[in-house]
């Protein structure tokens, strides 16, 4: 390959030569103003991520308040939670999700996940143009791939966070109104944090997951595919 | 001088089903630098498939595609995406706008490709959207603008990086006379000035008239090239046909 090629203009004004680039804090703003521009659609796709989310954190956080009752050695509250129907054995310190829980658990999450592919799908497929045109411009591969997965993160984030804090909130509510104000006094913060911090991160990572085989289509797509497509 | 396009013997086949089309059979064709040339030809006769050839958006099945002598077959991935960004400027019928960038945006994009800072980039698309008539639109969204305004903005975007090419695929067949007009005026201006070559496949006859050249293709071949001075002929007989 000779190297001459192109190199009136390289020499002039292009120091890193003959490369494009999209520097990343650009590839922020884009997927940002790109996700502001769709808010609507965002909310859809991120709307399943939330109610899984915060199922998980209910789930979680419900435990947590019951490992406080119990760790406060109160025997009024053992006798409650055994009221309200947690199986404890005589020597049991803490409760934990039954199978059957994890089951649902699990499930939900898996649900979601497939949603999330699904409505990402969608999305390249309604911005096959856009696409396109950005490979005209000269957009390599992974800057298409960059700006779904940077577009997948902040919706996931946003969206596990929502659905972690209400689902953490519906929990401390329901076990107030269940066991009273006494029993949420017991209940320890730094393990409903924890309980909250984990759901964002397993909400992001699915969110991230779930974008990965949709951002891959977008990104292989040869411009003129792209641009024969009819909108 | 050399070429700034060569086309050797260009063959293009789609395989749809069993059945081969064969959209271009055999295509020769060198340009010149600063030339505005037009591709003309009936629908289906292989005009954007040759546009997409020359663009490199599109491999050729045999034959080659020289850009400033360089064989577009051999370059890889980056090179071509850094040709597409700084050597050739797109322009299409449906204008490709894109669709949630303002018309600033969509014309600053290729420079944040070509590795410009953010600043440089916005003053040169404010001049670029200037020179285009579109100086107080910069903050509009593609569905708040005219086909014929996005159009500009298209116009000014394939400027971006002063690419040594403009290639438009049927840069009027979307816009009505008037429209279509201006921007065939403002194309020639761009070329003239700039001494960008223009490329543009087309079968608007408004087109035959700021062209230095013209190659008509039918069914996949060139059928003939007329230089300037031979075209108010071909136009006389086309005004009299019709
Ligand atoms: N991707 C493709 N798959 C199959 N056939 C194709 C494809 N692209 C083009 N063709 C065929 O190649 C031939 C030339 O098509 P092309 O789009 O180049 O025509 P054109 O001259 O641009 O027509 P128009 O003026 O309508 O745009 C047509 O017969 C078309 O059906
Ligand atoms: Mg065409």
């Amino acid at each position: 390959m000779p190297d001459r090629i192109f190199s009136d203009r390289t020499a002039a004004s292009a120091p890193s030569n003959r490369l494009v680039v999209l520097p990343f804090g650009k590839s922020v703003e884009i997927a940002y103003k790109s996700i502001r521009v769709r808010f609507f659609r965002s909310l859809i796709t991120t709307l399943s991520l939330v109610l899984a989310v915060s199922f998980l954190s209910f789930t979680d956080v419900s435990n947590d308040v019951a490992n406080g009752m119990l760790a406060s050695d109160s025997a009024g509250l053992r006798q409650a939670l055994v009221r309200a129907g947690y199986d404890l054995g005589p020597e049991a310190k803490n409760v934990a999700s039954s199978p059957k829980q994890r089951w649902i658990l699990i499930l939900s999450l898996l649900v979601c996940t497939v949603g999330i592919v699904n409505a990402q799908l969608m999305a390249v497929t309604e911005r096959f143009r856009e696409i396109g045109t950005m490979k005209c411009l000269g957009a390599l591969d992974r800057f298409v791939l960059r700006l779904f997965i940077l577009e997948a993160g902040m919706q996931g984030l946003v969206g596990s966070v929502a659905g972690a804090l209400l689902g953490a909130v519906f929990a401390l509510l329901a076990g107030g109104l269940r066991f009273g104000g006494a029993a949420l006094q017991q209940v320890a913060m730094a393990h409903v944090g924890a309980s909250i911090a984990a759901a964002t991160g397993i909400g992001v990572a699915l969110s991230l997951l779930g974008v990965l085989y949709p951002a891959l289509v977008a990104a292989r797509m040869q411009p003129v595919e792209a641009m024969r497509v009819e909108t | 001088m050399s070429n700034v396009v060569r086309v050797s013997g260009v063959t293009k086949s789609f395989k749809l089903g069993k059945i081969e089309v064969q959209a271009l059979k055999g295509v020769d064709l060198r340009i010149d630098r600063g030339e505005y040339l037009s591709i003309m030809g009936p629908s289906g006769s292989g005009k954007s498939t040759l546009f997409n050839m020359i663009g490199g958006l599109d491999k050729p099945s045999t034959g080659k595609v020289f850009i400033d002598e360089v064989d577009i077959a051999q370059l890889d991935a980056y090179e071509l995406a850094w040709l597409r960004c700084r050597k050739i400027g797109y322009i299409f019928q449906t204008f490709n706008i894109i669709q949630v960038m303002t018309a600033l945006e969509n014309v600053t994009l290729p420079m944040i490709f070509a590795g410009l800072a953010n600043d440089a980039a916005v003053q040169k698309g404010m001049k670029l959207l200037e020179q285009v008539g579109l100086g107080d639109r910069h903050s509009h969204k593609p569905f708040e603008m005219s086909g014929g305004q996005q159009q500009r903005v298209a116009i000014a975007r394939a400027l971006a990086n002063d690419p040594a090419i403009i290639l438009a695929d049927e840069p009027t067949g979307n816009l009505d006379l008037t429209t279509g007009e201006e921007i065939i005026a403002l194309l020639k201006r761009m070329s003239q000035e700039r001494g960008v070559t223009v490329i543009s496949a087309t079968h608007d006859f408004k087109m035959l008239n700021v062209s230095d050249r013209v190659v008509w293709i039918r069914d996949g071949r060139i059928d003939k090239i007329e230089n300037r001075e031979e075209l108010s002929i071909s136009i006389g007989r086309i005004g009299a046909r019709e």
